[in-house]
């Protein structure tokens, strides 16, 4: 295969990928930033504890993320065909990883507000703030950073799901690497398929590292986190020893 | 201020007779995995308007539970809490959810924290305006009252500083400036300086004294350090278990003989030379003068009194002096001398070495 050969082969997979990625994405954080700030309010001496809710949430949660992804799209076909009116090409390719990629990124949410120290929302509370007001003003924003990370690594994963979407000629990076490199033996092809990937992977990672770290350079800590305090009380030089207890 | 020697007057002129805060029977049980904890134990609690008021006791004493069952972040078991005339046990809202009228009474009770609890998304003043936009002000108008606040805090050049850029009393001041936000008549404190360093203490304590004096804030504070209590309070509560076990107004708890809150704000000490002594603890309030009549007594009686301490010191705003005096012979043999003291207008004590001595409250708590 000649360079010009693969150049509209492999334009159009990069297409394809982001394609399906972006769409995926958007609505997996759309879906599990909400259950994921959901599983956090739920829990025992969350602000709106329900045992049950927080159970079967999990449970859910826990299920759709331990299924396989292959399973999932195949589980998935007649909602696929129901949202999208048929189940091959991108936009089918779509629902699957985005059905897979919101409790995934849901758990990433849940770790991250539980992050949050809870002084800032008594703070908000006897300011006379509601929950809704805590979430908005308190939940996302002290977690932001976090939040971003988690994002990063929906991203990366989901362009990992994306190749298995070749299955249902959904196209994309993955596919060409598959069909071309594995099947037709284009072992070129393959290689400047997979050099491509480890580039945008890399760039993704690159991307979001520096928008999180610079969110926290800006804002830092108020204070550190218990955690953090824990160790920090151990010190015998630390002022506050003593007068704390 | 305006000194009337001898006189119990409040120690200025802020405070008036009406009670800000009452809680009475105040109780909160915490119940976990089976377990009680009985963190109040009927508290009853009389804040007058205007006045620093300090609550003071040991790691869970339960200083913590009071303050958070006064703005009812955390639900009193039993007992109510009446806040500038509002009963806000009444209001609707069941555990972590606050109904609207209980939120709204929250907005004007200020508050501030051990750790502060700032924000760190956020720019110094945008942490001040926070309540403000709880509260549903315009930006305009939020960013004047925040910057005035900043300016009443002396902190109008921080504004555009993230909190992790602060040092922790620089921190505190934002803390206090967001407290006063919403235009509370109420300042609770939990521990505000117990973070702090000892000098950065003092000018908290300072700022907090000066803005119950201007703005005739009423303040909630509470502390497990003594210093606290004696350089800023008007009035003092010691709580032990859940309980409050003495309270009043600095002068009148250095007025109460055997009181443990006026012998931490105001040690002296000294022990007995040798058996068959009489210890006494000798108080004087602003410019009554003890020395002559010690000279006075011991002419009249004709006894060898030695003196074992003396001390004079601000308390609250009142200069308090306290002497202790050794008299010869027993208790018994002293009834007359010391009834003579008593006729001077002087508080007396009588220390009973047989008692070990119970300082529950350590100055310093170290
Ligand atoms: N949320 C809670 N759940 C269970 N027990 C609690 C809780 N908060 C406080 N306690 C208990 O109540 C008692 C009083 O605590 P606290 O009010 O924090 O005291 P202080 O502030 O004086 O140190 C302690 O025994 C503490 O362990
Ligand atoms: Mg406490």
């Amino acid at each position: 295969m000649t360079w010009s050969e693969m150049q509209p082969l492999l334009s159009q997979a990069c297409w394809d990928t982001l394609y399906m990625v972006g769409w995926s994405t958007l609505i997996a954080v759309v879906g599990g930033l909400p259950l994921g700030v959901l599983l956090v309010l739920t829990d025992r001496g969350g602000l709106l504890q329900n045992v049950v809710a927080n159970k079967v949430l999990g449970q859910v949660v826990n299920i759709a993320r331990s299924m396989p992804f292959i399973i999932l799209m195949v589980a998935l076909m007649s909602f696929t065909r129901w949202v999208t009116g048929t189940t091959i090409g991108r936009e089918a390719a779509i629902v699957p990883l985005a059905v897979g990629a919101i409790p995934f990124f849901a758990r990433l949410v849940e770790t991250a507000v539980r992050e949050v120290d809870g002084g800032l929302v008594e703070a908000v509370q006897a300011m006379g703030g509601n929950t809704w007001t805590v979430v908005r003003k308190v939940l996302v924003p002290e977690s932001l950073p976090s939040l971003i990370s988690s994002t990063t690594t929906t991203v990366v994963a989901l362009i990992g799901y994306s190749a298995m979407a070749g299955t249902v000629g959904a196209g994309g990076l993955g596919d060409i690497a598959i069909r071309y490199g594995y099947q037709r033996f284009e072992t070129q092809l393959m290689w400047i398929t997979v050099a491509i990937l480890a580039v945008v992977i890399s760039l993704i990672q690159f991307a979001g590292d520096l928008a999180a770290r610079s969110l926290h350079r800006r804002g830092g800590r108020s204070g550190p986190a218990p955690r953090l305090r824990l160790l920090k009380s151990k010190e015998p030089a630390a002022a506050e020893v003593g007068k704390v207890a | 201020m305006h000194p009337c020697p001898g006189t119990p007057t409040p120690a200025h002129s802020t405070v008036t007779e009406t009670h800000v805060i009452t809680t009475s029977g105040l109780t909160k049980v915490y119940r976990s995995r089976g377990r009680e904890v009985t963190a109040l134990d009927g508290v009853d609690l009389h804040v007058r308007e205007g006045e620093v008021y300090g609550v003071i006791g040991q790691s869970g004493a339960g200083k913590s539970s009071l303050i958070r069952c006064i703005n009812l972040l955390e639900r009193p078991t039993s007992g109510t809490v009446t806040v500038a005339g509002q009963d806000l046990t009444a209001l609707a809202g069941r555990g972590p959810r606050a109904g609207r009228e209980l939120r709204q009474a929250r907005s004007r009770i200020g508050m501030v924290f051990q750790h502060f609890n700032l924000l760190s998304s956020r720019t110094v003043r945008d942490n001040v305006e926070l309540p403000l936009e709880i509260l549903g002000k315009s930006g305009k108008e939020r960013s004047r009252r925040a910057l005035e606040l900043l300016d009443l805090v002396g902190l109008a050049d921080k504004a555009g500083a993230y909190p992790a850029q602060l040092s922790g009393g620089q921190k505190q001041r934002v803390g206090i400036a967001r407290a006063l936000a919403g235009d509370p008549k109420v300042l609770l404190s939990d521990e505000a300086t117990s973070a702090l360093d000892p000098e950065t203490t003092r000018s908290i304590l300072q700022l907090l004294r000066d803005l119950n004096r201007q703005l005739g804030l009423t303040v909630l504070l509470i502390t497990h350090e003594m210093d606290v209590v004696k350089s800023i309070c008007d009035s003092a509560a010691l709580m032990e278990q859940g309980r409050v076990v003495e309270s009043g107004t600095v002068s009148e708890l250095l007025a109460t003989p055997g009181s443990q809150l006026a012998a931490a704000l105001f040690p002296v000490d000294g022990a007995a030379s040798g058996e068959d002594r009489t210890v006494v603890d000798v108080t004087f309030h602003g410019e009554a003068a003890t020395q002559p009549v010690i000279s006075q007594l011991a002419r009249t009686y004709n006894i060898d009194i030695s003196i074992l301490g003396a001390a004079i010191d601000t308390v609250g705003g009142l200069q308090v002096g306290r002497m202790r005096i050794e008299l010869p012979g027993r208790y018994e043999d002293n009834v007359v001398p010391i009834g003579f003291l008593r006729e001077q207008g002087l508080q007396i004590d009588v220390v009973d070495h047989t008692a070990p001595e119970t300082l529950l409250v350590k100055e310093g708590a170290q």
